[in-house]
């Protein structure tokens, strides 16, 4: 595939799924747990006895409206239910209990940070529905095995405006969302467990078309990295499919990662198959303004309200407000960080470079770091206050992290303390040069760079712990004399 | 309003309901007038109000998020007429969506 993609634009659009994290089913008192034995957190409800009737979690409505709020949204009320009619053995009602004409959540929007700047992506709804089961095809001898513990799970689906264009830019849109929903904490997130799944709708047009091609929808895409790749295999595939000729079907693609293509699943034959129309088990839910005023106001700050205040309150660059603000539990780390050391920037620093390298090497969460956040700010207060060097520092960090003990406690038992005081800098300097007259004729009769070689041999001497801005200036006005 | 066999033939596979051949003309009046009913109904001017989706003017009750069944697996099992390592084992579907 040679073709000259420059001619060609995509246009994108995302369904993403996400799991919300209640402790029990959308309309069912049955678990939600991962991984639990098949079948032990299936009810009546979820296995569609004859006579039951599905009874709504109050906890799904109270996240939809938070999503919504983060979405800049409406909330409709009343919001009701539909029926999606379709048969397949993990769905044993026949039909997923799915929202229609009144989804909860409605004309929203989110900005992105793209190479050419701020880019506002449309959010045309997220409604609230019902999670299937799961079918297992091997080991049963041509048969299936069919486990309904995910039954029923909560599920809300962001569906997003055909106003993505490029494969980075839907990273960044899937990104925010998940930034959104861990910050809501209505969600875990969790794509490799499925907690979050994207389904990503590609069209391609020529340069200055006004007219949309015909688009595909590829599912299954369970990484950040693979709704990259697989959007981007995609708009290949359809480019050289129209140049070479052909024409493009309306499709549900697969996407498989091992080989990085996407293949057809099936083909949406009849659009309107699901024969949608209002449950009849579920009346419409108005949502009372105080209900819904009362979830708005037990909001947490937002990813991108919380950047803004890094930026102006702690005067950090919009670089490192944006990184650090992206993670709540890294957010939250840091100001118990700034909190102690009283120093922003350094804590930023140290938080994304050493901290993150050393979480990152043992594939930690910020939750489980080995060093608290007041252990840290210990620390930089310590480099802050002259204790200690930044490169001493940075020993002591990695001490503290496989000992757990505190700064103080390190500095004390290894006798790390900065050496502050110019005299005894001085006679380690007087004793550095008294032990290498060679070089210091050498330094005299006009080899500069040798000045480096004293300040590296004083540093030495003091084990790291001269102040060595002083060693510079007490090393300069002796190698005059 | 006019059905045609092909529309008969998806209707009756979109609700797995197997028709056979020869009911197909009598099957055929029923529906038809079934959705003639609902032509008459696509008359009366409804612009001006607003859709309903339920019969009862009441807003739908809601329980608190809380675990309330616990594992009831071998009752449950019980009613299947097949079953291996907890799991329902049913004939073998896919869909494309393994």
């Amino acid at each position: 595939m040679n073709e000259n993609l420059n001619n060609w634009e995509a246009v994108i659009g995302l369904e993403i799924h996400v799991q919300l994290s209640t402790k029990s089913k959308l309309f069912s008192g049955a678990s939600t747990n991962f991984g639990a034995l098949p079948n032990t957190q299936a009810c009546n409800i979820d296995l569609a006895m004859p006579g039951v009737l599905p009874v709504l979690n109050e906890e799904v409505l109270k996240m939809a409206i938070k999503l919504g709020t983060a979405l800049s949204a409406d909330i409709n009320s009343p919001t009701s239910f539909a029926r999606k009619n379709y048969f397949y053995p993990d769905s044993p009602k026949g039909y997923q209990i799915s929202q229609m004409d009144k989804p909860i959540v409605e004309g929203g929007y989110l900005d992105i940070e793209t190479e050419s700047g701020t880019k506002r992506i449309g959010v045309t709804r997220a409604h609230l529905e019902e999670d299937a089961g799961k079918s297992l095809h091997d080991d049963f001898e041509g048969q299936s095995g069919i486990d309904l513990n995910r039954a029923g799970t909560p599920l809300l689906e962001i569906v997003s405006e055909p106003e993505i264009s490029t494969p980075a830019e839907a990273v960044a849109y899937l990104k925010s969302i998940h930034s959104i929903i861990r910050y809501l904490d209505i969600s875990d997130g969790n794509m490799a467990e499925g907690s979050m799944r994207c389904d990503a709708n590609v069209s391609v047009r020529k340069k200055g078309d006004l007219e949309l091609g015909t688009r595909t929808e590829t599912k299954n895409v369970n990484s950040f990295r693979f709704v990259e790749k697989a959007i981007q295999y995609e708009i290949e595939r359809q480019v050289h499919e129209i140049e070479s000729g052909n024409v493009i079907t309306q499709e549900t693609r697969l996407y498989d990662s091992q080989n990085n293509t996407t293949r057809p699943m099936r083909s949406k034959e009849y659009a309107n198959d699901y024969r949608y129309f209002p449950e009849p088990d579920l009346l419409p839910i108005t949502l009372e303004k105080d209900f819904v005023e009362s979830v708005i106001n037990g909001m947490p700050e937002m990813p991108n309200e919380k950047k803004e205040r890094f930026v102006s309150k702690f005067s950090l660059s919009n670089y490192d407000a944006d990184l650090l603000a992206a993670d709540k539990g890294i957010a939250n780390y840091f100001e118990e960080v700034v909190k102690i050391s009283d120093s922003p920037k350094l804590s930023a620093n140290w938080i994304m470079g050493e901290l993150s390298a050393l979480l990152n090497n043992e594939n930690l969460n910020i939750r489980d770091s080995k060093v608290s956040s007041d252990k840290l700010g210990q620390l930089i207060l310590r480099i802050e206050d002259g204790t200690i060097s930044g490169k001493i520092a940075k020993d002591i960090f990695e001490k503290m992290w496989v000992s757990g003990k505190e700064v103080d406690i390190i500095i004390k038992d290894e006798d790390l303390e900065q050496v502050t005081d110019d005299d005894e800098i001085e006679s380690m300097i007087d004793e550095v040069i008294a032990n290498n007259p060679q070089q210091l004729e050498q330094y005299k009769s006009g080899k500069d760079r040798l000045f480096g070689f004293f300040v590296g041999q004083v540093m030495q001497a003091s084990q790291g712990k001269a102040n060595p801005k002083q060693v510079n200036e007490i090393l300069k006005s002796k190698l005059k004399e | 309003m006019a059905l045609s066999d092909k529309e008969l033939k998806e209707i009756s596979y979109l609700a797995r309901i197997n028709v056979k051949e020869e009911s197909f003309s009598s099957l055929k009046k029923e529906l038809e007038q079934i959705l003639t009913l609902f032509e008459e109904l696509n008359e009366a001017d409804t612009s001006s109000i607003d859709a309903m989706s339920h019969p009862l003017d009441l807003s739908q009750p809601t329980r608190k998020d809380e675990v309330t069944e616990e594992n009831q697996r071998d009752e449950l099992l019980k009613n299947a007429p097949s079953v291996k390592s907890g799991l329902f084992i049913v004939p073998k579907v896919i869909d494309g969506e393994a």
